[in-house]
């Protein structure tokens, strides 16, 4: 879980907007859904990035524009100092073994009429990893091991497993290409409580063993304080806050991380009757129609007349922290 | 006593074999208190609310077994009208996901005047006006406009804040409130249950609070009922429950989920193993393949629900162990 400070993977000036057909017969564009609207950040070799927001802050279609599972609309993803759009199609099925993504839902993520083995091999055949059978199966059988899964299971299908069994599932499919980047988006909120912990473990056992750089999207806090190293608070499409794990959760300076933080129960009576949460008022504004000037505004309980007309830049407050408000 | 759960059985036949989803409940709740339910998919936390209820999906489900008393009358040896009556006029019930509880054809009008009508009896145009302080109560602005819109036009949080309206209409004695905001965002999440604590308080009404969120029974419940593979493992009062957990899954829970409020941990310490198979339950305790404290009688033997304090009710063999363990 330790950076050693080279940059993997450097986002620049990030836009994805995605436009909103309408008008009838005569299709036009009526508008444009600005999910993610200028993210800079860069994620270093063997650390863990957490990105946390809440439901359309842009966090996934950040992670899908990094695989450019997403075409960017403006900005660039550079993955080993390479521009990601700049590369010809055998030079991208390369680099796309090196980047790996493990999804929230692994109910639908895996193919339902493969086995467990057909699954994991079938990315071994095409990328000719292991090209010959006998091969094949031997490395199989290690990914599951190394997920904590036993090797009979190759011969089960999705449905035959659980919720968390089927996750570990997936965590050896991105594995399969030894991959050096894995965007895990929301990779346990689907799981039970009590499996989220075995799973978190896994990663991080992971990541320890094999060298791993991991862009962790998820809404828990609390399971994202767990694994990050640094972390980007996200809302409508922008990062407002990004530091190390410690300080946004010891010192955070934009008042929606703090409401974010103040938020989140802790699961201890004794601790919750002394706490008075920040209660945000109204919810979050649509992304078709962003509010002027700092997009957090209108329910910024800091607000002041100036937020209105400007828009913040993200900048660096103290070594290392990021801010994106002008009262910080 | 309020609402008074006997021995509740609730299983379901299918062709694989019979499911005890709600295997012999027993709980009570007081007049304006609120009693959380928590456990994970599966454990029978919702289907113990639907049985209240008596809207356990049929041919399939049926309630075997017990006694479910609301104020003194058994609501299982009501005929089908009797039941009409208590269903939203006396109790009545939030769901996880309001977009499938709302009728996507019927404008947010109608849906909130039909109960004053039918259970209240009032006119169309006094049920109108009364619709419109509720939604207003709930804190929604522009009550009388949005009584024209359908369910659609309202985003998330609206449409659960509707369904509290709902509830409140016929001003019940009990609401169940199944995973009321697990579908929201953590801002929205909080302000949904500050506004449902504060309504329950003024109005007195109590509350069945059923969720698989530690923080969230921490910050709302009085008392709690933990459940496990259709069973009560462990009931007490909230702070009893957390400070003293005397059950192994309790303690499991609480000590798998990563805090806020605490240092970071390197590891954290899951439940090791999968939940049950509600049809092939081993024989003695359901939790003996998940537990590090199991002993020989726990293969054999279910335990019952046992009082280790006043008040404090435990289903483990080895539950006076467990509090010296915790508490040396």
């Amino acid at each position: 879980m330790s950076a050693n400070g080279q940059p993997l993977v450097q986002v620049q000036h990030l836009v994805k907007h995605f436009p909103v057909i309408g008008g009838g017969i005569f299709a036009k564009t009526i508008g444009v859904v600005r999910a993610v609207d200028g993210v800079s950040v860069t994620i270093h070799q063997g650390e863990t990035l957490g990105v946390v927001g809440e439901s359309g802050c842009g966090k996934t279609t950040l992670g899908r524009c990094i695989l450019q599972l997403e075409r960017p609309t403006s900005g660039r993803v550079l993955f080993e100092g390479q521009d990601l759009a700049s590369l010809t199609e055998p030079e991208w099925r390369v680099v796309r073994r090196k980047m790996q993504v493990i999804f929230q839902d692994p109910y639908s993520s895996l193919n339902p009429r493969m086995t467990v083995g057909q699954i994991l091999a079938e990315p071994l055949k095409v990328h000719a990893i292991e090209p010959d059978r006998q091969g094949r199966r031997q490395r199989v059988a290690a990914l599951l091991t190394d997920v904590g899964l036993l090797p009979e299971l190759v011969h089960r299908y999705p449905h035959e497993l659980s919720g968390g069994q089927r996750q570990r599932v997936g965590i050896a499919r991105a594995l399969a290409m030894n991959p050096s980047f894995i965007v895990c988006d929301e990779p346990v909120s689907a799981l039970d409580v009590s499996i989220q912990a075995q799973i978190i473990n896994l990663l991080d056992a992971l990541q320890e063993r094999l060298g791993l750089t991991y862009l962790f999207v998820a809404h828990d806090l609390s399971v994202v304080r767990h694994i990050s190293d640094r972390v980007a608070v996200m809302y409508l499409g922008k990062i407002v806050e990004l530091t190390d794990w410690q300080r946004l959760y010891e010192e955070p300076l934009h008042p929606y991380t703090k409401a974010l933080l103040s938020a989140v129960p802790i699961p201890d009576p004794e601790v919750e009757a002394h706490r008075e949460p920040i209660i945000l008022t109204g919810e979050v504004p649509s992304p078709l129609n962003p509010p002027s000037g700092c997009v957090f505004h209108p329910r910024c309980p800091m607000a002041i007349a100036d937020c209105q007309a400007m828009v913040p830049e993200l900048r660096e407050i103290r070594p290392g922290h990021w801010v994106s408000c002008i009262r910080a | 006593m309020l609402l008074d759960v006997r021995d509740l059985k609730t299983y379901f036949f299918t062709a694989a074999g019979v499911v005890r989803a709600v295997d012999g409940v027993s709980y009570g709740v007081l007049p304006g208190e609120t009693v959380a339910l928590v456990g994970e998919s599966g454990c029978g936390k919702s289907v113990s609310a639907l049985s209240i209820m008596r809207l356990v999906p049929t041919p399939a489900g049926r309630i075997v077994g017990g006694h479910i008393l609301f104020k003194g009358q058994d609501l299982l040896a009501l005929d089908e009208e009797a039941m009409r009556q208590v269903r939203g006029r006396e109790i009545a019930m939030i769901f996880q996901e309001p977009m499938t509880s709302l009728n996507p054809v019927l404008s947010i009008g109608r849906q909130l005047t039909e109960p004053l009508e039918i259970h209240l009896g009032m006119s169309p145009d006094q049920a109108r006006t009364h619709a419109a302080e509720l939604l207003a109560t709930v804190g929604i602005a522009a009550p009388e406009r949005r009584l024209a819109q359908y369910p659609h036009h309202f985003s998330g949080g609206m449409r659960q804040r509707m369904m509290i309206a709902m509830a409140l209409a016929c001003q019940p004695a009990l609401i169940l409130a199944d995973e009321p905001t697990t579908a929201l965002d953590v801002t929205i999440q909080a302000q949904i249950l500050e506004l449902m604590k504060a309504l329950c308080r003024r109005h007195g009404i109590a509350m069945v609070l059923i969720t698989h969120n530690l923080g969230v029974v921490a910050r709302y419940a009085d008392r709690v009922n933990v459940m496990y593979a259709g069973k009560l493992v462990e009931q007490g009062g909230a702070r009893e429950v957390y400070t003293d957990p005397r059950h192994p899954y309790t303690l499991g829970l609480l000590r798998s989920v990563p805090r806020l409020d605490e240092p970071r941990r390197q590891k954290l310490n899951p439940i090791e193993g999968q939940p049950p198979d509600l049809m092939h339950l081993p024989p003695g305790c359901s939790f003996v393949t998940r537990c590090r404290y199991a002993v020989e009688r726990c293969h054999r033997e279910v335990p019952p629900l046992m009082p280790v304090t006043v008040g404090h009710l435990s289903a483990c063999w080895m539950a006076d162990h467990l509090g010296r363990e915790v508490t040396p």
